[in-house]
């Protein structure tokens, strides 16, 4: 299988994890999308400088876009490129990212490590996030 | 010092992360039983991917900016790191969304055997 079919087929199969079988839900939360955003802009960043320097390099057989280039830096965007990266990656963060944290929810649903639970944030970061 | 530019990043994520479990008491390295039951099965799955990724050509490393040590044969240790790191941070930030925000994620209650909220 291509990366492209694989990076999607992990989607579909840890969506219908935490829908139908951790039934976590987690796709329909707010925090989950909150929690999300923050985690894909560092992936911007630190995806693009693992890519962008080239110190992970992709064949274009596999991927929507062409193969990192021998000589330079693959495209900042477009060419099936995100921020240096294959969109492919963004899908196989996500499902690392969902999958991890339906286990983390499940486990705590059946009362493994619910506490101490989270918060609150100490007085100085209280002020910050209000 | 090249070796070190991959996991280099993994400690720059490392770092980025691990002031919310003082900052927002997010409480997720204490409770590192739930943590590793959490990590260890992802870190092994996706470690098995890119075992099949490697071998399938579908990426490929400079030897230059990873590390020398392999796991398995062809797995570079950096992957593996990152595949324990990423969901850490992944942890990290949605228990300190929670802490920050209050929203419910869904472990509020416990579950009885049948499935269902008790």
């Amino acid at each position: 299988m291509t990366y492209t079919q694989l990076s999607l087929l992990s989607i579909v199969g840890v969506i219908v994890g935490d829908l139908w079988i951790a039934r976590t839900r987690l796709v329909q939360r707010r925090i989950f999308w909150k929690s999300y955003a923050i985690i894909f802009s560092f992936q911007l960043l630190t995806n693009g400088i693992l890519t962008g320097y080239r110190i992970v390099r992709y064949n274009g057989d596999n991927i929507l876009g062409s193969s990192t280039p021998t000589d330079a830096a693959p495209a900042f965007l477009g060419d099936g490129r995100i921020a240096f990266a294959p969109v492919e990656d963004l899908l196989f963060g996500f499902s690392l990212i969902l999958l991890t944290l339906v286990l983390w929810v499940s486990l705590g649903r059946v009362g493994i490590g619910r506490t101490p639970s989270a918060g609150p944030p100490r007085s100085f970061m209280r002020r910050l996030t209000k | 010092m090249t070796h070190f530019a991959y996991i280099g990043v993994l400690i720059f994520c490392l770092i980025g992360t691990a002031w919310l479990e003082v900052a927002m008491r997010t409480n997720v390295y204490r409770r590192w039983s739930r943590l590793m039951l959490s990590v260890v099965p992802v870190a092994i799955l996706f470690t098995i991917w890119d075992k099949y990724a490697i071998a399938q050509k579908h990426w490929t490393f400079d030897a230059k900016y990873i590390s020398t040590v392999t796991i398995c044969g062809t797995i570079p240790l950096d992957e593996v790191l990152f595949f324990i790191v990423i969901p850490i941070c992944a942890i990290l930030t949605l228990e300190g969304v929670r802490s920050a925000h209050g929203d419910a994620v869904g472990d509020e209650c416990l579950l009885g055997a049948d499935g269902e909220a008790r």
